[in-house]
Parts: C-alpha cells; structure tokens; sequence
C-alpha cells in the first residue's frame, strides 16, 4: 500500500514561492486501478512527482507499505518497486529502445521486451534498435515510455496522461496492455492520470485534483456526475456567454 | 613476434584486435615496422625518403580490410609518420588505423601522423581511426593526426575517428576534396576529461558536381578540458553539405564549435547545426526512475551519446 499523508509542495519560482500541493492525503490499495483527473495545471503531475521523489514536498510523509519512503531518492524508490511513466518523456541521443527497455529491466529476455513493444502497437523489428533521438515521433515517445514501465512489473506503477498524443487507434490498446499487466499481478496498483473520458470509467476510484487540492474521491459512476455536471454548467453559464462576446 | 601483454593492450584498445588478422597489415611500434604482411590485392611498402608506408589497393578488390596501427611505448618518444593509401577504382576496403600510446614517465610521447588518402574512381571506403592513451606518468600522450583526402568520382568514403580515453593534447587537421557524385562522411567522436585539449580542424571542399559530405561530430568535455572544434564546408559547384556538432559540456570545461559554411555555387545547398549543452536534468531523472544511481546514469548518457 502507497500512502500520503499530508504533502505540500512549494516550489520557488523564479525568486516568488509558488503552492502546488496543499495538504494531499490518499491511500492507494493493491488490486486496485487508480485514475487521478483534474483541470489543466491542478497538480497530478506534481503527485507523481512527489511520489516518484522527484519533487521533494515541504511537509508530509510517503509511505511504501507502511516504511517510510520520504528520505529515499529516485533510484532508491524506484528499487522499491515505483515505477513512473512521464508525461514528456525525454529523448536520449545515441540509446536504443532495446537500450532502454534492459536499463528498465537489465534481466528481461528477447521475447518478452519483443511482446512488450508489439503490446503498446508497435513492432519490434522496427522498433528494438531505434535510436531514441528526435527521429522518434511523440507518440512513439509515449508508446516506448509505456513499455519501458510495462516491463518494470512494479509494485506501484503511474502512467502519466498515457493517451496524450496517441492515435485514436491505440489508446484502446495502450489501456489494454496497462490493464492486462496489472490484472495478472494481484498486488500491484496502477495510477492513471488521464483527461480520457473512455479510460475513467475502467477505474476502480477516480481521485479529481483541483489547485492542488484533491476535490473529490469515489467510484467513476459517482465521480463522474460530478465532473459532468460542472462541465456542463460551465458550458451554459460563462464560457459560453464570454466566447460568444468575444466573438461578436 | 616482439608482441608483450601490454602491445595487446593498446593493439585491443584501438583495432579490437586480440590477434593478428589474416591479410594486410602494418604495425608499427616505438618508430618501427614489427609485423608487414601484404595480401595479393593489397601491398604495403616504405617510403625510400621518409618514415611510413604506402599501403595500395588494387581496383575491384572487394570486401578487404587492411590494419595500419602504431604503437608508442617508449616513454619521451616523438614518432613522426607518413602514411599514404591508395583505393583503386571500384575497391571497396575497410582501413583500420589508430594509435595507442603508452607512456610512464615524465617525458612527452608524440604520434604525428599525416595520412593521405585517394579513393579511385568508384571505389568504397571505410576508415577507422582509434586514438587511446595511458600510463600513469606525468608525461603528455600527445596525438597530431593530419589528414588529407581525396575521393574521386562516384567514390564513397566515410572517416571515423573516435578519441575517447588517455589522449593529453591533440590537434586533428583534416582536408577532404570531394569529386563528381562522390561522396564523404566525417564521423568525430571525441571525449576529453581532466586538463586535456582537442582541437579539429576540418575543410571539406565538394569540387565536383552532385557531390555530398557531411561532418557528424560529437563530443564531450568534462573537468577542465578544452575542446575547439572548427568545420568549414566549401560548396564550389551543384553539392550538398551538411555540418552537424553536437557536445555535452561538463564540470568547469570548454567547448568552442564554430561551423562555417562557404557557398561558391548557386547550387550548393549547405547546413549546420551545433549544439552545446550539459546533461538534460529530466534525462538523469528518467534514468534514476529506471533505478539507476546518478553517476550510473551520467555514464549511460555519455556513453550512448559516444556511440
Ligand atoms: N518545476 C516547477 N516550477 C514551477 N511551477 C511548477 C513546476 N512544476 C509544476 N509547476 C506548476 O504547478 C502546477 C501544477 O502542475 P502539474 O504539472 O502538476 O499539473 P497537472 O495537473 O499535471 O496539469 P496537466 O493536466 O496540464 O498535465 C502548475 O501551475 C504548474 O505551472
Ligand atoms: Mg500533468
């Protein structure tokens, strides 16, 4: 089980100290498939971040079944069993997806890190020995750091915004082969953080994150009637007055 | 043979080499020939009026290569070298130069080598030069590489020179002349750590009509190193060229990059591209996510960026 238990986060921005996370508390339960949505700007990376210990929050406390992770660094987290799939992942000059892919899991055969690549879409005889330079499209990017968490078979795993910059022909498959590796393992969690409004019902609990701030927690069906009907209103009321005013 | 562990070493080092390959092949070691064997396509000889080798290719010789490593072992050493190769029409060869330096003492070893090369009408050629030095003496490894080449119409030769380790002080002239549809491709790989400096110096001239070169350089500069790294690409006539550097600066180095590009045809289309920077930060996190420790993931990156 992965705790938080009351994190803020300020970064220092240019000189002015800037509240990214205010007082988050969650508990994320093995079996269990997590998505974390929210406006633009909220603060779900920052939570990833924070988990993955790449973010270092002020106040609060992360615990890996029930050890406390707060002092660990990346690495040591990671050989903990969390695994984070970036939002952006960033590009390596002269590594191959092969390269990669054994930095992820230095044991893993040529079978398995072939149906890994086929699992996210694409195809291994192509794929292995890219260089992953700018040569590679962004969805390839994406597909690739997919795989890469894929193959970690880890405790906790986050996928951040999987679906971003993905065709429409793969997001299906993506969520597929995420879903398949954590159904096959009984205490592994899986977070999503996704704006996917096909990927969020497939979630056992939706977390909404909001300034920094979870605003809301439950099942999808409950959460999200919430999400709708706000996004509705706001579609009624002032979005729409204030665009047609713009317009005209 | 007059071969000790230590030759294999630096043979090793530069040529991968943990035997004598059949075939071409000269090394000399501390100033002189130690093993000379030609092959019936490729003959190796002396210059009558000046140290080093002509190494010649007969035309059509087909899937060859030829080794021409030196080796400096005696510490003080200055070993000045010319070497001339000549790729006949339609051969296609791999040359495997390189040179490895050992030095122990307090005084400077030297290598200058000034190469020539002709790639014959249509031929092929791929050039491999290693430096590598070591020794724990507080004497310089000192490498002085000139380079001159010439490939003729239709010719295709790509130049790889890789300087990775042990190498004090080096500084790399290169002058390619570009025929007809020829084409050549200069591949730099350099690292310098330490106080060490690297100066390269390329001009590439395509003189013939739709000719093609490219300088694909990387480099990385730790510690207090210096590196200048000067590619001038001159287009006389309908060609294409292309510079690219790229660099990993580090610690408290110096990277100076200066491309230049010399149109004297309407014709000549030419680009660059240099870039210098250090490590991304969210390169080093990615990797530590992947549970690697920082200096594991420093030296992933550089040595991908090397390869
Ligand atoms: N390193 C940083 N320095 C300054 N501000 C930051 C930094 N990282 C994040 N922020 C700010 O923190 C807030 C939350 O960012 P975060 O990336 O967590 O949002 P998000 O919910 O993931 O948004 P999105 O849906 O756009 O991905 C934003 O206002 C962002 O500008
Ligand atoms: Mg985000």
């Amino acid at each position: 089980m992965l705790r938080l238990e009351n994190i803020s986060l300020t970064v220092n921005n240019n000189g002015e100290s800037k509240d990214i996370l205010n007082n988050i508390n969650i508990s994320f339960v093995p079996g269990k498939l997590y998505g974390i949505t929210g406006p633009n700007g909220g603060g779900k990376t920052s939570i990833a971040k924070t988990i993955m210990g790449i973010f270092k929050p002020n106040t609060g406390s992360i615990y890996l079944n029930e050890e406390d992770i707060s002092d660990l660094d990346v690495a040591e987290r990671a050989k903990k069993g969390i695994a984070y799939a970036f939002q952006q992942p960033p590009r390596f000059k002269g590594l191959t997806v092969e390269d990669l892919l054994k930095i992820a899991r230095p044991d893993i055969e040529t079978m398995e890190m072939r149906k890994t690549i086929r699992d996210v879409g694409l195809c291994p005889e192509d794929y292995l020995a890219r260089d992953l330079g700018p040569g590679l499209s962004g969805g390839e990017m994406k597909r690739i750091e997919i795989a890469q968490v894929l193959t970690r078979n880890a405790e906790i795993s986050i996928f951040d915004e999987p679906e971003a910059g993905v065709d429409l022909w793969t997001i299906q498959r993506l969520i597929f082969a995420i879903m398949q590796n954590f159904k096959t393992r009984p205490d592994a969690t899986a977070i999503i953080i996704t704006h996917n409004e096909n990927v969020l019902p497939l979630c056992d609990e939706i977390i909404v994150v909001e300034d920094g701030e979870i605003s809301a927690i439950g099942k999808p069906d409950e959460v999200w009637s919430l999400i709708r009907e706000e996004i509705e209103c706001q579609r009624r009321n002032e979005c729409r007055g204030e665009m047609l005013n713009e317009i005209q | 043979m007059k071969f000790n562990s230590l030759d294999w070493e630096l043979l090793g080092a530069i040529t991968e080499l943990n035997e004598l390959p059949k075939g071409a092949i000269n090394i000399r070691k501390d100033g002189e020939a130690i093993v000379r064997n030609s092959s019936p396509n490729i003959t190796i000889s002396s210059f009558i009026d000046k140290p080093g080798i002509i190494v010649e290719i007969k035309p059509e010789t087909k899937d060859e290569s030829v080794h021409v490593p030196v080796l400096l072992t005696n510490s003080g050493l200055k070993d000045k070298v010319y070497n001339t190769f000549i790729v006949g029409e339609n051969a296609d060869i791999t040359i495997i130069a390189g040179c490895g330096i050992h030095n122990e003492s307090h005084a400077d070893s030297a290598h200058d080598g000034i190469h020539e090369i002709i790639v014959k009408k249509g031929a092929r050629m791929k050039y491999i030069e290693k430096h590598y030095g070591q020794g724990k003496g507080k004497g310089k490894r000192i490498f002085n590489p000139t380079t001159i080449i010439r490939v003729e119409e239709d010719g295709v030769a790509e130049l790889e020179m890789v300087q990775i380790e042990g190498v004090d002080d080096t500084i790399r002239p290169t002058t390619a002349y570009v025929g007809k549809k020829a084409s050549l491709t200069i591949v730099e790989r350099l690292l310098t750590h330490g106080e060490q400096k690297a100066e390269s110096d390329v001009k590439i001239y395509i003189e013939g009509e739709g000719g093609a070169a490219q300088i694909l350089s990387r480099s990385i500069a730790r510690d207090t190193s210096e590196q200048v790294f000067r590619a001038a690409m001159i287009g006389q006539t309908e060609c294409l060229g292309h510079v690219e550097c790229d660099s990993i600066i580090m610690g408290n180095a110096k990277i100076k990059a200066v491309p230049e590009l010399v149109a004297e045809s309407a014709d000549a289309v030419l680009t660059h591209e240099a870039a210098i920077g250090k490590i991304a930060g969210e390169q080093l996190i990615k990797l530590m996510s992947l549970g690697l420790t920082e200096p594991e993931a420093i030296d992933t990156i550089l040595e991908g960026f090397l390869r």
